[in-house]
């Protein structure tokens, strides 16, 4: 060995450095910058292997925040009911049970007595339907004719915007007056103002004396404004043919408990309809606040069943970015040597394809919640529902789809982790 | 290892006299049993510190299989293995990683380059494991790259470069750490004889006037000729050490 032809030993010689871990900060952002490099050269690639997560995510904040939305509007039409409203129908649950005589209807002595014999009733209005074609000129519009009395304003708590509601006379000699809806003045009279007004419904000449506020939309998808409100007696002898009464509405006063009004009235008509102790009710009392709770619980349900479908779905997507991590893993072997070579250790790898797997979830799950959005923004209107941006949801889907990533990213990335840099750098 | 940090100064004393890398009795078994085979049968190698060595042999005679022992890559079935004075073959995978990634570069005959990545993210990788920050990983990565003659084209991915820029770019991605020791093996393998000849000198500049030690497994001859120490393999063992080659190098 010739020492002069060789450069002088390196003063600075230091033995090699203690072993030491990796700066787990310092890991995570350099397995970032490298999982989105990695991205970006795969654009393709990476778009379709996070399909499923935005799939996934997107259908089940869809399915949530629609599910929500429709709760919510069946809520509120329910409440539209009324407040402290309770609906008396003769049957037994919603509808009538099947077989059996049918449970007669009620009589309009019943209303009286529940009017002067309970207490804590604001209002009892009678109600008799029927639906018929209106004509007034050349325009003719179907619509719903209800026959109440006056309290039925009481108990809605709703007024004509113009004119009056029937008097007590027009009343009690069921004379052939009415207030009428918004939709059927806008369908029927257009532009001109209807108060006095004479139209033709079914073969009944009817003068227009007031019109309602506007109401909008209610119930259950129907619209509220189209009704024509006529004394109960005018529509039993010109279209039902007979004094029997279908439905009781009975608003509560303020502050009283519905339940003892409910109980109350029960009572009353069981005792009225001469019903055994053993014999079930031929009737029904409902509170407003029982259908709303029913019909939100059966909406609550039907947005589980379809969440959980909707949730499989994201399972799915979290399979297939391990099916696409794995065939990176293989086809990236002789890069994961080139790593290994260069003095990555097996955690560095290990980090970035699990990182690689995160970041890719997570842009799939933010992309999934935009596509909810958008879709909950165009498909709402056609339902009729309302938007209802629920953050915990977006949260939460969010969440789950890193932990796709997590949970999906970690075995392709174990595998990287463990390849001899030697074999890797041989792979073809 | 442990006592390194305090007894740092010791160290450096008791090592000032020792070769970079000392072999002592390296063995090398792949697989067990009968099928087992012994790559290495005893293998004993100094390597000074700035010494430019070439590595000879026909396939099997296991001098690549010394070449992974000495990156660090693999490890000895038995003997001693001492780096700067320690003992590495004793070290773990990641301890292994950590002394490859503060000492060693690669050189490959496939260039071994990141594809679709552009030269200058190449150069820049192994500065990422070290944890330099962007601004001097790029600054590092472009005199690196300046060094290899390829400055201009550090926004070009290996798609783009001629096989002789692929291996400059490779060579910049090895001593952009400043390394103590440069392992090529076969760098020339997959070149014409006028870029093999480029890639040489480029070498023998590292080593002269950078002081980088180089370990170079090489077939040619022509090649072996730009080395100062060849180190001939057969069957396992070394044959033969010539010293003070170099024949071309001077000039």
């Amino acid at each position: 060995m010739n020492a002069e032809t060789m450069p002088a030993v390196d003063p600075t010689l230091v033995p090699p450095d203690p072993p030491k871990g990796v700066n787990g900060v310092q890991l995570v952002l350099t397995t970032v910058v490298l999982a989105a490099r990695q991205i970006r050269r795969h654009l393709m690639r990476s778009f379709l292997t996070i399909l499923g997560i935005i799939i996934g995510v997107s259908s089940v904040v869809t399915m949530v925040t629609l599910g929500n939305g429709a709760a919510q509007a069946a809520r509120e039409q329910v409440s539209a009911l009324g407040a402290n409203i309770l609906q008396i129908r003769p049957g037994q649950g919603f509808g009538r049970g099947g077989g059996g005589p049918q449970p007669p209807d009620f009589k309009p002595e019943d209303v009286e007595a529940i009017g002067r014999q309970i207490a804590g009733v604001k209002a009892v209005a009678p109600q008799a339907q029927s639906s018929g074609i209106a004509v007034y000129n050349a325009a003719n519009w179907s619509t719903t004719i209800n026959g109440t009395t006056r309290q039925y304003f009481t108990a809605q708590n709703w007024f004509p915007a113009q004119g009056r509601i029937f008097s007590g006379a027009e009343e009690q000699a069921g004379k052939a007056v009415c207030v009428i809806g918004s939709t059927v003045v806008a369908n029927l009279f257009r532009d001109t103002d209807p108060i006095g007004k004479r139209f033709r419904l079914r073969d009944l000449s009817c003068e227009v004396i007031g019109v309602l506020t506007t109401r909008g939309q209610g119930g259950f998808g129907n619209d509220q404004d189209d009704v024509v409100l006529m004394p109960i007696k005018a529509v039993q002898r010109r279209f039902t043919g007979s004094r029997d009464i279908r439905n009781i509405m009975v608003a509560v006063d303020d502050g009283v408990d519905t339940a003892g009004v409910q109980s109350a009235i029960e009572d009353l008509l069981r005792e009225r309809r001469k019903l055994g102790p053993n014999e079930d009710n031929d009737f029904n009392v409902f509170d407003t606040k029982q259908i709303s709770d029913t019909v939100t619980g059966i909406y609550s349900l039907v947005t589980s069943i379809v969440t959980g479908v909707a949730a499989i779905s994201l399972l799915v997507g979290g399979i297939g970015i391990m099916n696409i991590m794995l065939v990176s893993v293989t086809e990236r072997t002789r890069e994961i040597g080139i790593r290994l070579a260069i003095g990555a250790v097996g955690r560095e790898v290990l980090m970035q394809f699990l990182v690689e797997a995160v970041v890719l979830s997570c842009l799939g799950g933010l992309i999934g919640l935009v596509l909810a959005a958008v879709a909950v923004a165009v498909i709402a209107p056609f339902m009729q529902v309302p938007v209802l941006f629920d953050p915990k949801i977006n949260l939460l889907a969010f969440l789950f789809s890193a932990a796709m990533g997590v949970i999906f990213g970690f075995f392709p990335a174990w595998r990287a982790a463990q390849l001899n840099p030697i074999d890797a750098l041989r792979h073809e | 290892m442990a006592a390194a940090g305090s007894g740092g100064r010791a160290a450096i004393v008791a090592s000032a006299g020792q070769p970079l890398i000392r072999l002592r009795g390296i063995t090398k078994r792949y697989g067990e049993g009968a099928a087992a085979f012994q790559a290495l049968k005893g293998v004993d190698l100094d390597i000074q510190r700035g010494d430019f060595v070439a590595v000879m042999g026909p396939s099997g005679s296991g001098k690549s299989t010394t070449m992974n022992i000495l990156g660090c890559l693999d490890v000895p079935s038995g003997g001693e293995f001492l780096f700067r004075g320690h003992h590495v073959e004793t070290l773990d995978r990641d301890q292994r990683a950590l002394l490859r990634r503060r000492y060693l570069g690669f050189v490959f005959q496939g260039f071994n380059l990141l594809s679709r990545t552009t030269a200058l993210e190449n150069v820049e990788l192994p500065l990422l494991y070290r944890g330099e920050p962007a601004k001097r990983r790029r600054e590092l990565a472009m005199g690196a790259l300046d060094k290899v003659g390829l400055k201009e084209w550090w926004d070009h991915t290996p798609a783009e470069l001629s096989g002789g820029q692929q291996q400059r770019v490779a060579i910049a991605r090895a001593i952009v750490t400043h390394p103590d020791v440069l392992l090529a093996d076969e760098p020339t393998g997959n070149l014409d004889s006028e870029r093999s000849v480029e890639i040489m000198e480029l070498l023998t500049d590292l080593n002269g006037n950078s002081g980088i030690t180089v370990l170079m497994v090489t077939h040619e001859p022509d090649m072996a000729a730009f080395a100062r120490t060849v180190v001939h393999f057969k069957d396992g063992l070394i044959e033969r050490i010539d010293h003070g080659m170099r024949a071309k190098a001077g000039a």
